[in-house]
């Protein structure tokens, strides 16, 4: 680089083409053109991209199956959310027998997850000490990340035979919801408690010690101070653990029961804890590990019921994100 | 806090302060209450320690034990040890000439025989087998004129060892499982198990026998209907073509977008012109959109791979472009892509962690010695994220190898009893043969199934040890 006082000495000549050298020397550095790299950027914003051709892909799969399922002429809308029975071979198709089953097992998965997994992260964020903390984590994550046939394999082999036991032989049958529900309740545990955990570790300290200073013992900052203030985190880990267990398949395939229960009516079977009944996505299992013809009703209507499900859960991560990040509370 | 303060009245500042006993005997509560849920949110900890301690006592329980085990001819006398799923295919071949004479040609008949069946006892062995092996001593005899020694040869170079493990067991040892106790009970409850035995079985057809349902021979046999000879080898085998493939696909897409989302996203959307307005609003779209995906369940992967990969690119999936023929969409290529999508999420997300954790102090020195864009993130923030990528896929493969739902759907039916030989074969996976063997009420298939678990808990342990010895080494690479 020469500066405008050393140019000025030179002649008019030499500073074109010192000119002339530089712009070309400019050009050489970022005009050249690199194929290589265009290829390899449009490769990378491909990569990108196919996350959003997988949602369109599940968004056209559900609806147009599904569509094909309504526009069949067995099942019109107002019969898919009332009817009492889902019974492909009678032609009902009512999908409240499944989702009934589906909140039964979520239900009981949350009397198992929440209190549990919140317990299990208040102390661990507040009272473990660090080396205790740093045990205890990996230990859940492990619970964490057993798969869950294994669950489906301990809720039928333990739990059912702890639950009968307890209750006995006749109260509960074989296969149950009550049992499902808390072995699903298990595996949800740490997610409820590592989200929570995040959530009540960023608080600040200075919160707590203002609550100490103010004459509150250790619970009492806790109840009133830290749990409010991780609020939004906790419920937002609530309801992730919710839209899991909505969204739960072996486990329920393998202990809740293998056939849809009946909503109302004479012999109505469903809200029964100790009762046998299909949820959603046990029904799907079932009837696609069968014997399945395309373009047949069942297969439509496996795709029916994959949508509702996918509402579901994409509800409920949804309001998750708008709490995260509407009620979120930023500390500094 | 806040009703603590609304509860006091402004022109009496001093009753903040409760009198001095009230305040003492509060106190006592107070703490106590402490403690008291101290003790439950312990608690809650140690019921979930407790609940991992039963689900591993549960399947080691069930894993081996006492079994009653019903005989027509002691199955000692027939292969060394009794053991008939370890034995080799001579010794098989020996057992079957010994025991069943006759029935070692209806065997040959039936499974090797390249003539028509009313000439066979007519024929040579040359003609009878073809190109299959025989000793020279056969070629000229009719097979009622074989020796048993050549009979036994022929069975053992050309049957599988599985069709004559079936054979033995079914027609000539009768082995029949009429009891299964846990390996608890069995240890415990000995004494009560062995007088129930006396009282209830013949012991000269039957016998107690203590049986580790997980041994060898269970990891290297194949499918079977009856669970003493079940294995997984099928499934195993399965199991790391599906992981394989899946992995392959999964990674570098992976990767790829996280790339793109971390050091081309921000680049690309100059926010002064609509453009650019455009690509910003689109990465940030893309970004929900991940986010969304991790969290739909895996059952909705499943049927998107049954109706796209099973059903409507069943021309590919099935490899019938490459000449495949015997099978149809429901193949292992369509499960890998089925579970390559289904793992993206995670790989993503983790990538993106990792490449954000690179201090941008690297990417400013690599292009402050010229480095183009690309090539700073090939050479340096590719390896420096590496330990997190290497995590975040490791993550993924785990949830490939326990994933159960969307294989059921995209697999289905297949009952498959041979070894996949390629992504387009049909198959079996682990999760799945632990759901139907689970799913049969017998005792002895939860104790296959059980066993089986063991295998696929192992499985996931050797590969997230890998994980933290590969993180480790990435870590010391680094560093040096």
């Amino acid at each position: 680089m020469s500066t405008p006082s050393e140019a000025g000495t030179m002649s008019a000549r030499s500073t074109a083409v010192d000119m002339r050298a530089r712009r070309e020397a400019r050009t050489t550095i970022f005009r050249r053109p690199r194929p290589g790299e265009t290829v390899i950027q449009l490769f990378l914003l491909f990569c990108g991209v196919l996350s959003i051709f997988t949602t369109l892909g599940i968004l056209y799969v559900l609806g147009s199956e599904a569509l094909l399922f309504f526009g069949s002429g067995l099942v019109d809308l107002g019969e898919f959310f009332t009817a009492p029975v889902w019974q492909p071979q009678a032609e009902q198709f009512g999908i409240m027998p499944l989702v009934s089953a589906t909140l039964m097992t979520t239900l009981f998965s949350m009397i198992v997850a929440i209190p549990l997994g919140l317990g299990a992260a208040i102390y661990l964020a507040e009272y473990a000490k660090p080396q205790t903390r740093a045990t205890l984590k990996p230990i859940l994550e492990i619970l964490a990340g057993i798969p869950t046939v294994v669950y489906g394999y301990f809720a039928l082999t333990f739990m059912t035979p702890l639950l009968r036991g307890i209750f006995g032989q006749n109260t509960v049958s074989i296969y149950n919801v009550a049992s499902a529900g808390l072995v699903m309740g298990i595996m949800i545990l740490p997610t409820i408690a590592s989200m929570s955990e995040d959530a009540l570790s960023a608080v600040p300290r200075s919160l707590r010690e203002a609550s100490f200073g103010l004459g509150s013992t250790k619970l009492e900052a806790i109840l009133k101070v830290v749990l409010p203030a991780g609020l939004s985190g906790i419920i937002a880990a609530f309801i992730v653990g919710i839209s899991r267990a909505v969204g739960e398949t072996m486990i329920v395939a393998l202990a809740a029961g293998a056939g849809p229960c009946k909503l109302y009516g004479e012999n109505a079977s469903c809200f029964q804890p100790f009762g046998a009944a299909e949820t959603m996505t046990g029904h799907i299992v079932r009837i696609s590990g069968g014997d399945l013809s395309y373009n047949s009703i069942d297969y439509n209507s496996l795709f029916a019921i994959g949508l509702t499900l996918f509402i579901f859960t994409l509800v409920l991560n949804l309001i998750s994100r708008w709490i995260t990040n509407r009620f979120r509370e930023v500390y500094q | 806090m806040s009703d603590l303060l609304t509860s006091v009245p402004e022109d009496k500042p001093m009753s903040l302060m409760p009198d001095e006993v009230v305040f003492r005997r509060g106190l006592a509560g107070r703490h106590l209450r402490g403690r008291v849920w101290k003790i439950f949110f312990m608690m809650a900890i140690v019921l979930a320690l407790l609940s991992l301690v039963a689900l591993f006592l549960n399947v080691v329980n069930s894993a081996a034990g006492l079994i009653v085990v019903q005989y027509n001819i002691d199955p000692a006398e027939v292969v060394p040890n009794g053991d008939l799923a370890a034995a080799t295919a001579e010794q098989l071949a020996a057992g079957i000439v010994e025991y069943e004479p006759n029935r070692a040609l209806v065997l040959i008949r039936d499974n090797l025989s390249s003539v028509p069946v009313d000439q066979f006892s007519a024929s040579t062995m040359s003609q009878i087998l073809g190109t299959h092996l025989y000793p020279e001593s056969a070629a000229d005899k009719t097979p009622r004129d074989l020796e048993p020694e050549e009979r036994a040869a022929i069975l053992a170079q050309n049957l599988s060892v599985d069709v004559m493990k079936q054979f033995i067991s079914d027609d000539i040892i009768g082995l029949n499982v009429l009891e299964t106790h846990s390996l608890f009970e069995s240890i415990f409850d000995r004494a009560a198990i062995e007088e129930h035995f006396a009282a209830e079985f013949d012991p000269a057809t039957t016998r107690l026998e203590f049986r580790l349902w997980l041994r060898p021979s269970f990891l290297t046999s194949g499918q079977s209907s009856d669970p003493v000879l079940a294995g997984i080898r099928t499934a195993l085998i399965g199991t790391i073509w599906i992981v394989a493939i899946t992995v392959l696909v999964a990674f570098p897409i992976g990767v790829g977008a996280a790339i793109y989302l971390e050091e081309y996203a921000a680049a690309f959307g100059n926010i002064n012109t609509r453009f650019g307005r455009f690509m910003q609003w689109f990465n940030r779209f893309i970004e929900t959109n991940v986010r969304n995906l991790a969290g739909v369940p895996s059952i909705i992967y499943g049927l998107l791979g049954l109706a796209i990969f099973v059903r409507a690119a069943a021309e590919f999936t099935s490899g019938r472009f490459v000449g495949v023929t015997d099978s149809n969409g429901r193949t292992i290529i369509s499960a890998s892509l089925t579970m390559a999508l289904l793992i993206l999420p995670v790989i993503i997300i983790n990538a993106q962690e990792a490449i954000r954790a690179v201090q941008s102090s690297i990417r400013e020195a690599s292009y402050g010695l010229g480095a183009t864009k690309w090539q700073t993130i090939w050479n340096q923030v590719l390896p420096a994220a590496m330990p997190g990528i290497l995590t975040g896929t490791i993550l993924g493969m785990s949830r490939a190898i326990g994933e159960t739902a969307p294989l059921v759907i995209v697999g289905a039916s297949t009952a498959t009893f041979l070894d996949p030989n390629g992504p387009f074969s049909s198959f079996t996976a682990l999760p799945i043969q632990i759901y139907q063997w689970t799913a049969r009420p017998q005792a002895e298939f939860r104790a296959i199934a059980a066993a089986a678990i063991i295998v696929l808990l192992v499985l996931l342990l050797l590969l997230n040890a890998t994980a933290i010895l590969l993180r480790q080494y990435f870590r010391r690479k680094l560093q040096t």
